[in-house]
């Protein structure tokens, strides 16, 4: 765990912090709100952020609507991750013209600095760089703009209804993977943040910040408004869910989930893990053609097409493999879960599925079936 | 140590390279075997059971065993059945012709298994293709081999790719084999059946001192390893190759998960013992 180095105040301090980076070249890129949605996007000042502004979510519900605080960060997410910042949505990754000759197009990415991501995206970042840089290989666009990345974490002091970090071991504060991390704090009639630098890019941006030295009683603070944010996420995942989902390959369950999922892939394509992708050749009428890969999911029974049909042509076999992939066989894989708890499956699935839920309702088979199940 | 950490390790990524068609036989109705050549620099080197990704810009791009020899370093050899879009755009290259080109992919068979053992092959459709750099392997080594045994089912006896070399093979002395074919007809006179019909009437080996290395339709391969079983071979000296939806062969798109693996990395090729359960699970 990184100490604190600095207590920096709330409206002067953050507006400072953002001219050093700007200063230093950066893009800055913070919470937005956008047609009734925190999202991420460019922001030129601490003025842009969608301060006061709180989200209450639920199995298949988002609103965004005003808090009892003027504070910056309460029980906000953005709807995506760093995902689209590291990986696009869908890219060229080579270009044909009529006489075969092939050019790769240049990844085009300034610095940026994205302010105030959270523990969860964090964490789902390292599993990027675990995922797209696994010995032998290196996935060379994905690593120009992950190091063209600087993250400005800030810890959660009230989380979502969706939340569910301190169940997987990824918040709700940032222990590694920032450049910057930000607690913000608001006791005893003073408003700012505490500072802690993760790397050496976060570490000079730290010496040219103006504040005061970090005193105990701040410290303490930030320990309560920690464990109270822990305690204050009412889901969970099972402790033993990767060997749960890994023995639960034939149980009934799934197909009562498939009953209500509409297979509509929305939990991919939020969650800020999710990596596939599908590559497709295009053509323009110049006769020139292109390359692209795009963002694809377990869930279209086109994903494992061979000759003839799908490997996964039952919805209750594609629901299955999402959930043990994240929760299972991403720990074979990669040696970590594939889930980080951040809960945007739950909030923007059209009907509510709820994947803890699931989760404990297939522990809880197995329980019955296995009375005395080994942790395997 | 991964098996293909002996290979040299190419900078892959999504980036083809153009090779052009130098030879083109038609082995087979829908079938045919392509030469290749970079248009630049030499071809690849590669291990025996490892593919490529194949393609045609603004075509597709699809994974093709190479079926050619390992030892020669001469062109890249594939043999391309046309199912679909890609396959038959490739199958209808002709010489001259230019494609792109990524690879090589996956672990090998691991040919070094076999030395001072039997080699037993089992082979059925097209799956003769990604076995046949294997044969190549192990007639240039027979020496260190115990024994060369090469089983094959095939649709029916215009169904048997690389006709006049499989025969020579098979009548030499330095190896042994047999063909069955699934369908009877005139022109067939040897044995019809499933090829694990050949497993028990005439693999003549030593399960104890053999490896075994299969491919071909996963059903196929399923009730292959049962009649081996059955033989007497244990499930770490049997090796199959599997087969999956792929699309970057590098383990960044997912398409090709069985369960805990990747197919395109952690294989095609795998030892039975790893991957029995994700062989019978259904819709895994
Ligand atoms: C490791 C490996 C080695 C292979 N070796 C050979 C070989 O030596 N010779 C040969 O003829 N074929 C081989 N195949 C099968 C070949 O890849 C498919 O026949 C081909 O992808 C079909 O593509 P299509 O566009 O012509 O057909 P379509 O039916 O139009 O397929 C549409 C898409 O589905 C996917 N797909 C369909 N079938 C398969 C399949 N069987 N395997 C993987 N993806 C598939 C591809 O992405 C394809 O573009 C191999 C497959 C794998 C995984
Ligand atoms: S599976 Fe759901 S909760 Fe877990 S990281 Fe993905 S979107 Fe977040
Ligand atoms: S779980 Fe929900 S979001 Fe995911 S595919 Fe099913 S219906 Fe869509
Ligand atoms: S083919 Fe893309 S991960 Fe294996």
């Amino acid at each position: 765990m990184v100490d604190d180095s600095l207590w920096i105040e709330a409206d002067a301090g953050l507006r400072q912090l953002l001219a050093v980076l700007q200063g230093r070249g950066y893009e800055t890129v913070g919470l937005t709100e956008q047609d009734g949605c925190i999202t991420l996007g460019p922001i030129a000042s601490a003025d842009d952020l969608p301060r006061g502004r709180i989200m209450d979510t639920g199995g298949g519900h988002v609103r965004c609507r005003d808090g009892e605080s003027d504070r910056f960060f309460d029980k906000t997410l953005p709807m995506q991750g760093l995902k689209r910042f590291v990986y696009p949505a869908h890219e060229a990754v080579a270009q044909f013209d009529d006489d075969l000759t092939i050019t790769t197009p240049e990844v085009e990415m300034r610095p940026t600095a994205v302010f105030g991501v959270r523990a969860c995206d964090v964490a789902a970042i390292d599993i990027f760089d675990v995922v797209f840089r696994k010995p032998p290989y290196t996935d060379a666009r994905f690593a120009a703009r992950r190091d063209g990345l600087l993250i400005v974490a800030v810890d959660c002091a009230v989380p979502l209804e969706t939340c569910f970090c301190a169940s997987m071991g990824t918040g709700p504060h940032a222990t590694t993977g920032f450049d910057l991390a930000l607690t913000e704090l608001s006791d005893g009639g003073e408003h700012g943040f505490l500072v802690r630098a993760g790397s050496a890019a976060g570490r000079g941006i730290l010496a040219e910040l103006d504040g005061e030295a970090v005193r105990d009683d701040q410290v303490a603070a930030k320990r309560a408004q920690a464990d109270a944010a822990a305690a204050a996420m009412t889901r969970s995942m099972p402790a033993n869910v990767a060997s749960v989902v890994r023995q639960s390959h034939d149980s009934p369950h799934w197909s009562e989930v498939a009953s209500r999922c509409l297979t509509c892939a929305n939990c991919t394509m939020v969650c800020p893990t999710c990596f596939c992708s599908t590559v497709e050749d295009r053509n323009a009428l110049d006769g020139t053609a292109w390359r692209e890969r795009r963002w694809d999911s377990c869930f279209s029974i086109e994903f494992s097409y061979i000759h003839g049909g799908g490997v996964r042509e039952s919805a209750p076999a594609r629901y299955r493999q999402w959930m043990t992939h994240k929760l299972g066989h991403w720990h074979d894989q990669f040696g970590m879960s594939g889930c980080v708890g951040c809960g945007r499956c739950i909030a923007w699935c059209p009907v509510g599925i709820d994947i803890t839920a699931e989760a404990h309702v297939l522990a809880a088979d197995l329980e019955r079936a296995v009375p005395t199940m080994g942790d395997n | 140590m991964p098996r293909s950490m002996a290979a040299p390790v190419w900078e892959l990524g999504m980036e083809p390279v153009v090779y052009q068609v130098t030879g083109r036989h038609q082995e087979l109705v829908d079938t045919v075997t392509l030469q290749m050549t970079p248009v630049d620099g030499p071809a690849m080197s590669f291990l025996p059971g490892q593919f490529t990704m194949m393609g045609l810009p603004g075509i597709g791009e699809i994974p093709v065993s190479i079926s050619g020899s390992p030892n020669d370093g001469g062109p890249l050899t594939q043999t391309i059945r046309a199912v679909g879009k890609v396959s038959a755009a490739i199958a209808g290259l002709g010489v001259g012709d230019r494609l792109l080109m990524r690879g090589p992919f996956g672990e090998p068979w691991p040919v070094e298994e076999a030395v001072g053992r039997h080699l037993l092959i089992i082979a059925g459709g097209l799956g003769l293709a990604p076995v046949r750099p294997i044969v190549y392997w192990a007639l240039a080594n027979r020496g260190r081999l115990a024994g060369v045994e090469l089983l094959y089912g095939a649709r029916g006896p215009d169904y048997i790719p690389y006709g006049a070399q499989l025969l020579g093979w098979l009548a030499s002395d330095r190896m042994t084999g047999s063909l069955i074919v699934d369908r009877h007809s005139d022109e067939w006179a040897g044995p019809v059946g499933p090829v694990t019909e050949l497993i028990g009437r005439h693999a003549t080996v030593d399960p104890a001192k053999t490896v075994a290395m299969v491919c071909g339709p996963e059903i196929m391969m399923r009730f292959v390893i049962q009649a081996l079983e059955a033989r007497g071979f244990a499930d770490s000296d049997i090796w199959v190759s599997m087969e999956r939806n792929m699309k970057c062969a590098l383990g960044w798109c997912g398409h090709c998960q069985l369960g805990p693996v990747f197919v395109c990395r952690d294989g095609p090729v795998f030892r039975v013992d790893h991957v029995r359960n994700l062989m019978t699970q259904s819709e895994l």
